[in-house]
């Protein structure tokens, strides 16, 4: 019954643990409860935020992006190697990429039926064999300071790296909740057979998602190379991994059709407020690895149990 | 436990799931070998979860099971099976990469030396069992190639190796065309004379009636009355189910309409259907019968874009028509119902109003905009229109009963205010009462002027429906009947 209540609400279950990890981490730890720490998780996560934005909504199609860390390593490569160019520039070059190879993928997914896991997987690698050609191996520096100054720079106290990123997820939940691709689809990743059978254009609708994916994985590129002030071709490793880890957390289901941006920020913030609170705590870094891992599987378990629990009451 | 044959008895069975529904309350039953015995009831009337605690699946809250003279606890199917107690499910479950022969001994493969599986045996032994069921298919083909039915039969086959003592059928025929449902009948029989107790669910009336020897009724989780089948009728047990009279009579047509909406001309789809010609008018009732594989969902499919065709053309309203997608479709007026309502129709995960308006949010939206006020207008709408009955049209589609999700997706086309409708198996697994709603709610569209092109594989349902009934018969049109006078017995020569 309560759960039903919380369903309404569209409360995901991951923030009332976002709220126990907080109590818990201010317990614990004299330096957690603080605007500055806040800021910290914040500018964070704003990097794997933006990637699991784009990916919810690739997940909530029932698709899978995994070549968002290797787009996160071309973007930032275009845009500090283009910066000869004029930076205005060269961020329009690496969000076009994000955009045209999200399309690539999505047009292949698409038009074949191949798996997007299959595809994206095939994008993974040849994104990152393509950075490293275009690199030649190497890692690039941004000689205009006004780069770096803006990854460090705030707006009314507010980090802009973290202005960015709740501009986005304001935006994403706006085109998730109010708008008619929004409500595709969630139809589509719902029942792609009803989907076709209401007359739906399906391809189109995957393809955007794909092409907005890759615009935001290009936009985390961009973000933390002026974070860095810097490019190396191996950024961006593993992010796919905790992208997804955080979309999953927030209530997205794999197979597609339910999935909120509120969610996927809760799972976000989860991630953050875990590794800085660990952090702040002194557990090793790879502690962390292990006890995110547990707590992935068991957020999960539970997550079924009381939807079969709901069911069952039906 | 004075009755030798008395097998298994049940009793005061309750089954409460959490908060609060009670999905049986105090039943009792006995069931005896070679008996065939028909558990009949409404959906919701607790069918289901009765045979799930028969079968292990479910627990019950409280009660007593006694198999053969002994108190047992079924904590689980694999416990029930191995004490002869066999569940069939309506859902298949089949393997779909793997053979029939496969299928059939899952688990218990039969072995050679050194724990190889032995091929030559399996298949020789499906083979046997096959032909006992007159299957028209052979032991090596691959389940994925199968029609429904006859994975149904496979299904069955995989049972019998097990040897139970209790078979229990859940809407069994709900997939099957007639001529198959008469091989299941002699295969039920023949179990029967052999001792096995065949526990019968089904919704379909004639095939009780002939089936059975006694009958329950559930009605709201309550076990109402056992009747013997010779002593009783379809409306004394109809009544039972539903405490109240049901009209299942033919609904004459009274509109003057007669402009042709659609009209095909040897519509042909290679080893599919061939030369399928005909024409709907507005205001009309036409009615498609055949056998599973005949070709009529495929030939509605293709109506629909979503199936391409090798030849033929299609008319709509006099204008030629290039129908090669669904959207297309939907532009030209054509909407359909599909035969499967939650894999086809639905989106389960999503609310009433979001599966009414899935086809409908381009035409009310502002700008790729969702109109949520338009929405929730069309919603109450149609609920009183179409009579739904939903707590909250906000509710997932879900935790409707068949007949309000049916509903729903009737409604969901009327909103594009089609010129022809096409309803693929409209009351499948739909109970009886919601059965004749849904079947007036379709005249009553018919005489408000859309055309209609209803499929169905239960004759009474083609009979009582159409104003005209084509039948075909491998993918061509083998008969057309029209006028009221039209009669099993014609169908049935014809298909």
């Amino acid at each position: 019954m309560r759960w039903n209540n919380f369903n309404k609400l569209k409360i995901q279950p991951i923030w009332f643990f976002v709220l126990i990890l907080i109590v818990f981490f201010s317990s614990t730890s004299e330096y957690f409860f603080e605007f500055s720490n806040f800021k910290n998780i914040f500018i964070q996560t704003s990097t794997i935020g933006l990637i699991a934005l784009g990916l919810t909504f690739v997940m909530i199609n029932g698709n899978i992006d995994l070549s968002v860390g290797s787009m996160v390593a071309l973007s930032a490569s275009i845009t500090i190697g283009l910066q000869g160019y004029g930076l205005g520039f060269s961020i329009f070059a690496a969000l076009l990429a994000g955009v045209l190879f999200g399309a690539l993928n999505g047009i292949i997914v698409w038009k074949t039926g191949v798996d997007s896991f299959i595809v994206t997987l095939g994008a993974m690698i040849g994104i990152r064999g393509v950075v490293f050609i275009y690199t030649e191996e190497q890692s690039f520096y941004a000689l205009d300071f006004a780069f770096s100054d803006f990854g460090s720079s705030s707006l009314l106290g507010i980090p802009s790296l973290v202005l960015i990123f709740l501009f986005f997820s304001w935006l994403m939940h706006f085109i998730l909740s109010r708008t008619i691709h929004g409500r595709n689809m969630l139809a589509i990743g719902g029942s792609r057979t009803a989907s076709l059978n209401a007359g739906m254009k399906i391809g189109r609708h995957l393809m955007i998602n794909f092409m907005i994916c890759g615009f935001l994985a290009a936009l985390a590129g961009i973000t933390l190379s002026s974070q860095m002030g810097a490019s190396t071709p191996n950024l961006g490793r593993d992010f796919e991994l905790w992208a997804i880890t955080a979309v999953v957390l927030g209530g997205t289901h794999l197979k597609g059709g339910s999935g909120s941006i509120i969610g996927t920020l809760g799972g976000v913030i989860a991630i953050g407020v875990l590794r800085n609170g660990m952090n702040l705590l002194h557990i090793p870094s790879f502690y962390v690895l292990v006890i995110l891992g547990v707590i992935l599987i068991s957020v999960i378990y539970f997550d079924s149990l009381m939807k079969n629990k709901m069911e069952l009451s039906q | 436990m004075s009755n030798p044959n008395l097998i298994l008895s049940i009793s005061n069975i309750t089954k409460k799931f959490p908060p609060s529904v009670v999905a049986l309350s105090d039943v009792s039953l006995d069931i005896y070998r070679g008996e065939v015995h028909a558990i009949v009831g409404e959906n919701g009337a607790g069918k289901s979860t009765l045979m799930k605690v028969i079968a292990g699946v479910h627990k019950p809250t409280s009660g007593t099971i006694n198999y053969e003279g002994n108190d047992v606890v079924l904590s689980n199917p694999i416990i029930a099976k191995k004490m002869g107690i066999l569940l069939i499910h309506q859902e298949l479950s089949l393997v779909e990469e793997m053979t029939v022969a496969e299928n059939i001994f899952i688990g218990e493969y039969p072995t050679k030396m050194h724990g190889l599986v032995d091929y030559k045996l399996l298949y020789k032994k499906a083979d046997e069992i096959i032909k006992k069921l007159k299957c028209n298919f052979s032991s090596k083909d691959k389940v994925s190639y199968l029609s429904i039915a006859q994975k149904q039969m496979v299904e069955i086959s995989r049972a019998l190796v097990m040897k139970p003592k209790v078979i229990i059928f859940d809407e069994p025929t709900a997939s099957l065309t007639d001529t198959e449902k008469f091989v299941l009948m002699d295969l039920i029989n023949t179990l029967k004379t052999e001792g096995v107790a065949i526990v019968y669910i089904s919704h379909r009336m004639d095939e009780i009636f002939t089936l059975s020897d006694r009958i329950s009724v559930l009605r709201d989780g309550e076990h109402r009355k056992t009747v013997n089948t010779q002593d009783t009728d379809i409306d004394e047990v109809i009544q039972l189910m539903i405490g109240r009279e049901l009209n299942l009579d033919h609904i004459e047509r009274n509109n003057k309409y007669d402009k042709t909406v659609i009209e095909l001309k040897n519509l042909t789809q290679k080893n599919v259907f061939k030369d399928i010609s005909f024409s709907v008018k507005q205001g009309e009732i036409l009615g498609m019968y055949g056998l599973i594989g005949a070709g009529r969902t495929e030939v509605a499919e293709a109506i629909f874009g979503i199936r391409k065709i090798d030849s033929g053309e299609i008319y709509i309203n006099d204008q030629l028509a290039d129908i090669n997608s669904s959207e297309k479709a939907v532009k030209n007026g054509i909407a359909l119902v599909p035969e499967d309502r939650k894999e086809q129709g639905l989106v389960l995960e999503m609310s009433c109003k979001e599966n009414l308006t899935l086809s409908i949010l381009q035409t009310i939206g502002n700008f790729g905009f969702l109109n949520h006020d338009l929405e929730k207008t069309l919603m109450l709408e149609y609920k009183d229109l179409l009579s739904i009955k939903m707590a909250d049209i906000n509710d997932k589609i879900s935790t409707l009963s068949g007949g309000n999700q049916q509903k729903i997706i009737i409604g969901k086309w009327l909103v594009t205010n089609p010129k022809l409708l096409i309803l693929d198996e409209p009351t499948r697994g739909i109970d009886i009462g919601s059965k004749a709603e849904i079947h007036n709610l379709i005249r009553k569209l018919a005489n408000e002027g859309y055309a209609i092109l209803v499929i169905s594989s239960e004759m009474p349902e083609v009979i009582s429906l159409s104003d005209r009934v084509l039948v075909l018969r491998d993918g061509r049109i083998s008969g057309e009947f029209s006028g009221r006078d039209i009669t099993e017995e014609d169908l049935a020569l014809t298909i």
